[in-house]
Formats: C-alpha cells, sequence, structure tokens
C-alpha cells in the first residue's frame, strides 16, 4: 500500500464545519466565549445569504472606502528591475490608508445585525485600530482599542487619529506591550462584556469563524485585481506577492486565485534582523501550536511559551500567522520568504522614489520580495503587488532608523 | 473520577480547592502548607506567557515563575514530589492549551499519569477541540475537569458534560480571574441548574476571596475555588509565604466546615 498525501480539488473550500483548515484553525476559547462564537458563526451564515447584506457591504466599498482601487502598472520600477511587469494593487489608497477598513465594514456590519452596542479591537500599527475607530463612528456605536504601550509610543499619529475619531486608546502594558498583548487584553475585555460588545478581529487570526469572515471580507482586493489584470493584459498573472502578519491582506489578495495553478503566490513574512536573530517569521522559524484562539505556526520555546516577534514593521510584529496561511504552507500552494527590516527600508525609499508611492513598511517587505523575484523572470511575466497601505504613518520610524531627526 | 476525588467528595464537608502558579514563590512549601491548612483540592497553575483568561494578580505570578525559568519538567517534577509528600490530596494541573499539546496530548497525558496528577483544568480547549487533549487523558486515567459557566445555556451543558471527569468547574463570573465574585443568588440558581444535570460534583470558582463567601458557596456547591487571594498572599511575602499561606488556608477551610453545620 502506498501512501499519498491527496491534496484538494479546490484550495478554496475550507474551513470545515469545525473551522480547521487541515490541522489548523479551529476554537481555542474559553468556555464563556464558546457561546458568543457559536452565534457569531450562525449571524454571519444568515449573512452570506442575505443579499441585501452584501449589497450594504458593496455600497459603503464603493462609496465611502472608494474601491475599486486602482491596479497600478508601475513602469519606473519595472524598467529598474528589468524583469517581470510589476504591477501594485494600491490598497494605499483606501479610506484610512490600508486594507484594513473592509474587514472593519464588514464587521460593523455584522456587529449592527448581532444587535451588539459596543466595539473593541486590538492594533499593532495602529491601522486597524484607526479603522475600526473609522467605521465606529461613522455607525455611532462606542469603541475602545487596546493597544500595546510600545506601540502607543511608536505609533502617536494613529494613536491620536483614533482618539479624534471618538475612540478610547487602552495602553496595554503586559508582555512585551505589543500586538500580541493587546490581543490578550482584548480577549480579558470581551470575556467580561460578552453581552453587549462585538471584538472587530483585524487579521484572519482567531477562533473560527473569524479567519474565515475576515478573508472573505478581504477577498474583494483578489476579486478585483482578477478582474483588472485580465482589462489590462488580457490574462492571469504569473505571481502574486503580499506581506503577511496575521496575513488579512495577503489572504484577500490570494484567496481568488488558489485554485488558479499557473499563478504562483509569494506570501512574504517579517524576518525583523535576520532568521538567526529577533524576527517575527512564524512559518519560517516557528512550529504548530496554540494561541488566541486559534491552533497556527508560532514562535515559541520548546515548551510551548511564547516569545517575543520583532520587526520594524508594527503591523508585521506578531509571533502568529493566519491558520489558513499556515495550511497553505504545508500543503505548499503558497511560498512563504522572510524579508528582513533593512531590506524593507530600502525597498520603502525606492518605490517613493521610483514611483512616487510611499508604501507602509509592510508592504515595503513585499516590494522588496518583488525586486529580489522580479529580475530572475522574463519580461513576458506579470507579478501583482499588494501595496496593502501608505507610509505617511511610519515615517517617524522610517527617520529613526536613516538617523534624521525631524 | 480518579479514587482520590471520589474520597474527597464523600468527606462529610464540601471540598477547599487551592488554586497556586507553579514556581512562584516557593512552591513545596506552599503545597504543604495548603494541606496543612486543610485544603482539599490542589490545583497547580502551569505557567504561559499569555494567560488569556486571567486577571492581573495570576498574570503576574505567571511572569514570576516564567522569570525565573520555570519549565514544563520543573512542573511535573514538583508534581511529583507532592505526591509522595501527600498520597491522598487530589492534585489538578490547570493550564493554557499550548503548554499542554505542544509535544502533543499524549506525552501530557502520560506525564501527568506518572508524577500522579488526578485532573486537568484546560482554559482554552473548549469541549469542541476535546479531541487535543481528551482521548489522551481518558486513556491514561486522568481527569479532565471541563468548565461551565454563566454563557453556558442549557442546551450546550450536555457538550461540556460529555466526556468530563473529577468534578465540574462552575466559573461564576463571565469575566477574567481576580475580579469580584457574582451575586450569591445567580450563583445558587446556577448550582441547582447544573447538578440537575450531572452527577459530577460542582465547584466554584472566580472571584472568591473570603472566608465569609467560601462559606456562603458552600452551603449550596460541593467545593469552593480560591485562587486569586493566595497569589496575592506569594506575592506580598515571597519566599518567606507558606505560613501566611497556611493560616489563610485554614480560615477558609473552617468557614467552609461551620457552613456545612449550619446546612445540616
Ligand atoms: C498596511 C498594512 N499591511 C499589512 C499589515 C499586516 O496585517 P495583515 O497580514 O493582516 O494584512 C498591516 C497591519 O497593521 C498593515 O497596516
Amino acid at each position: 500500500m502506498t501512501e499519498t498525501t491527496t491534496l484538494p480539488n479546490s484550495f478554496r473550500t475550507g474551513p470545515d464545519e469545525r473551522g480547521h483548515f487541515g490541522q489548523f484553525g479551529g476554537r481555542y476559547v474559553a468556555e464563556t466565549l464558546m457561546p458568543l462564537i457559536l452565534d457569531l458563526e450562525r449571524h454571519y451564515r444568515a449573512a452570506q445569504a442575505d443579499p441585501a447584506f452584501k449589497a450594504e457591504f458593496d455600497h459603503l466599498l464603493k462609496h465611502y472606502v472608494g474601491r475599486p482601487s486602482p491596479l497600478w502598472f508601475a513602469e519606473r520600477l519595472t524598467e529598474h528591475l528589468g524583469g517581470a511587469k510589476i504591477y501594485l494593487k494600491r490598497e494605499d489608497l483606501n479610506h484610512t490608508g490600508a486594507h484594513k477598513i473592509n474587514n472593519c465594514i464588514g464587521q460593523i456590519l455584522l456587529a449592527k445585525r448581532m444587535g451588539k452596542t459596543k466595539i473593541i479591537a486590538e492594533t499593532g500599527a495602529g491601522q486597524h485600530g484607526v479603522a475600526t475607530a473609522t467605521v465606529a463612528a461613522l455607525f455611532g456605536l462606542p469603541c475602545t482599542i487596546f493597544m500595546g504601550a510600545v506601540d502607543v509610543a511608536r505609533q502617536q499619529p494613529n494613536v491620536f487619529r483614533m482618539k479624534l475619531l471618538g475612540a478610547e486608546v487602552v495602553a496595554v502594558e503586559s508582555g512585551a506591550k505589543t500586538l500580541k498583548d493587546a490581543m490578550n487584553e482584548a480577549l480579558r475585555h470581551w470575556v467580561a462584556n460578552v453581552h453587549d460588545t462585538f471584538y472587530i478581529i483585524g487579521t484572519v487570526a482567531g477562533p473560527h469563524p473569524y479567519p474565515e469572515l475576515v478573508r472573505d471580507f478581504q477577498s474583494v482586493i483578489g476579486d478585483e485585481a482578477r478582474e483588472q489584470i485580465l482589462e489590462a493584459e488580457g490574462r492571469l498573472p504569473d505571481m502574486l506577492i503580499a506581506p503577511v502578519g496575521g496575513g488579512s491582506n495577503a489572504i484577500g489578495l490570494f484567496h481568488p486565485f488558489l485554485d488558479d495553478a499557473d499563478v504562483e503566490i509569494v506570501g512574504v513574512e517579517a524576518a525583523g534582523e535576520g532568521l538567526e536573530g529577533k524576527h517575527a517569521a512564524s512559518l519560517a522559524g516557528g512550529k504548530p501550536g496554540i494561541l488566541h484562539g486559534n491552533k497556527t505556526y508560532l514562535l515559541q520555546d520548546e515548551d510551548g511559551q511564547i516569545t517575543e516577534a520583532h520587526s520594524i514593521s508594527a503591523g508585521l510584529d506578531y509571533p502568529g500567522i493566519g491558520p489558513e496561511h499556515s495550511w497553505l504552507h504545508d500543503i505548499g500552494r503558497v511560498r512563504y520568504e522572510p524579508v528582513t527590516d533593512a531590506e524593507a527600508l530600502a525597498s520603502f525609499q525606492k518605490l517613493t522614489k521610483l514611483e512616487g508611492i510611499i508604501p507602509a513598511l509592510e508592504s515595503a517587505h513585499a516590494i522588496a520580495a518583488a525586486e529580489r523575484i522580479a529580475p530572475t523572470l522574463g519580461k513576458d511575466k506579470l507579478i501583482i503587488v499588494n501595496c496593502s497601505g501608505r507610509g505617511d504613518k511610519d515615517i517617524i520610524t522610517v527617520a529613526d532608523a536613516l538617523g534624521v531627526k525631524l | 473520577m480518579s479514587t482520590r476525588f471520589a474520597a474527597t467528595f464523600t468527606k462529610p464537608h464540601p471540598a477547599l480547592v487551592a488554586f497556586i502558579t507553579a514556581g512562584d514563590g516557593d512552591t513545596a512549601a506552599n503545597l504543604d502548607a495548603l494541606v496543612a491548612g486543610g485544603a482539599d483540592v490542589i490545583e497547580l497553575g502551569m505557567p504561559f506567557t499569555d494567560p488569556m483568561a486571567d486577571g492581573p494578580a495570576i498574570q503576574q505570578a505567571n511572569l514570576r515563575s516564567l522569570a525565573k525559568g520555570t519549565s514544563t519538567a520543573d512542573i511535573f517534577g514538583q508534581a511529583a514530589a507532592f505526591r509522595q509528600r501527600h498520597p491522598d490530596t487530589p492534585l489538578v494541573l490547570m493550564g493554557y492549551a499550548n503548554p499542554m499539546t505542544i509535544r502533543g496530548g499524549d506525552w501530557f497525558a502520560g506525564e501527568c499519569a506518572k508524577a500522579g496528577v488526578d485532573g486537568v483544568i484546560c482554559v482554552d480547549v473548549p469541549a469542541e477541540e476535546d479531541p487535543e487533549l481528551g482521548p489522551a487523558l481518558r486513556a491514561a486515567g486522568v481527569d479532565l475537569i471541563r468548565l461551565a459557566t454563566p454563557t453556558t445555556d442549557t442546551a450546550r451543558l450536555p457538550a461540556v458534560l460529555d466526556g468530563a471527569g473529577g468534578f465540574l468547574y462552575y466559573v461564576s463570573v463571565a469575566g477574567i480571574t481576580g475580579q469580584q465574585q457574582a451575586a450569591q443568588a445567580s450563583i445558587d440558581k446556577a448550582v441547582a441548574r447544573l447538578k440537575a444535570a450531572t452527577d459530577l460534583p460542582v465547584a466554584v470558582g472566580f472571584g472568591v476571596r473570603t472566608p465569609d463567601q467560601a462559606a456562603a458557596i458552600a452551603r449550596v456547591a460541593d467545593g469552593v475555588v480560591v485562587g486569586s487571594a493566595f497569589i496575592d498572599i506569594i506575592a506580598e511575602h515571597g519566599d518567606a509565604a507558606a505560613p501566611h499561606v497556611e493560616a489563610f488556608t485554614r480560615s477558609l477551610a473552617d468557614a467552609i466546615r461551620g457552613a456545612k453545620e449550619i446546612a445540616a
């Protein structure tokens, strides 16, 4: 008898009814939260079947967020690299400056359907916090954002933005005081306020059904990109590249293409100071474990204690990754590559000078991977890179790293 | 149910279930103090970097323990040594999924059995994820102790009870450890509902800090769980906490025993 690992007919059918992508995902939450998670799933299924929900989501994406976001042919970058044609999916042009708002619109509509009257969220870079505070303002709901105290210090403009939008920002002092600890604190608050509070998780992580519903809301990125590249080039791209923190912008771009076997897919993890030093590359440097409601690759020691991540980009500074990415990694459908702080910094400057686009440091990781790969491909090849956000929020960090005093 | 649990819950008084975090302070001395003071069941917390269901007191205890380098092997060592010194007192390991499952559920269950651990409480493995630990523990003869909460409705309760052993732990507040206790009336009602649904003993915890609170719960429940109040004593007295732990344990145990006499 031979053992063959059978690949699924489609890569787009997950998760299963228990919220698992292969061995990953699931619902590893305290009993207090379990009934609420099940309730959320019921409401999400009802929303999926309700054309009015989709109509309202689409309306807000078009008229409030400003979708569709353009697919920009980065001609000067392409010429400079001398290889494959590079297109940028311009999520940086969305209202609030990143892809995060797509998901927030979807989730606040769900909160409304469930009759929840308070909103909470965690944030790292502050992009998801700003997007959440924005939709909370739009819908007139009180909102509390949990943010690690270290991130509060390094993302001051976003903290002030959230406050202007009417959100309360709680600086989390536990642990390493970054995104992981913000998520712990948001979960603690949620457990104590399940009756009236909706938790808008900012990426494709957390207990089922979050990884699924966040992916679905973000898939507008890939659906649009598919149409746009067909219009521009008359064919599908040869490769997709996106940065991966929790993995929401990446899965949003990737998911509509997962069953197109000829489209190569590359996710970019933050390698920080390098894989030998401090980094945030959970797939390259971690192993499967359970944290924040799901099973996935995590940075951890041999006893299962979670280790601190590091990235120059606050949005990638997380010791885990969404469970669907762990699965796509294990079955080999998506290739994940590390990019260091230094490489991302260089690409941040290069894209700014060549295209007049200041990318988020997160997005600069994907640009760096494109710089590495494009020259190895022929000029007839097409690459779509997700420019997941704009870099205005990062100029202080970048000035710091370059030794410039503002 | 393990014979130690069976013997404990047929005592003439409800059980005092005492929680401390392994590796925070002088664990062996504190465990001995708990038994000497009259604790009937010991919950030994396995420290975790990300204790999502715990308030500041137990969070800090976790971090203090990890900062001293407490490993999983150390904890099983402490458990095995406890079992040598105290052959009859049930010992429960309580903690989070990742440290328990990182080497596989079978490995963890086997180590528990070897060390003489009677039961396991895993905060973030609900009934829906039972395959992670449940089958391995049951095969090893270690009770999987499940949690019921104010949000566990009647429709869901059978799923929670399926595969559960030892005792049922009623978390009386929807929230994290170390906060205010729930209203006694709501506890009375919940315990009655749970006891109608299961033959397992029902212990009540979260927010219980004083002998009076413990006594009130003891009038209706089979066990009273106290955690953060012990952690506070250990935080205050460090490695010299044992006599204080013992005195506080005795005050709780006396109140619980007195409560049953009043009720009888
Ligand atoms: C612009 C941008 N890109 C990417 C990310 C990483 O998140 P995700 O991997 O969920 O897209 C963030 C997170 O803050 C972000 O702000």
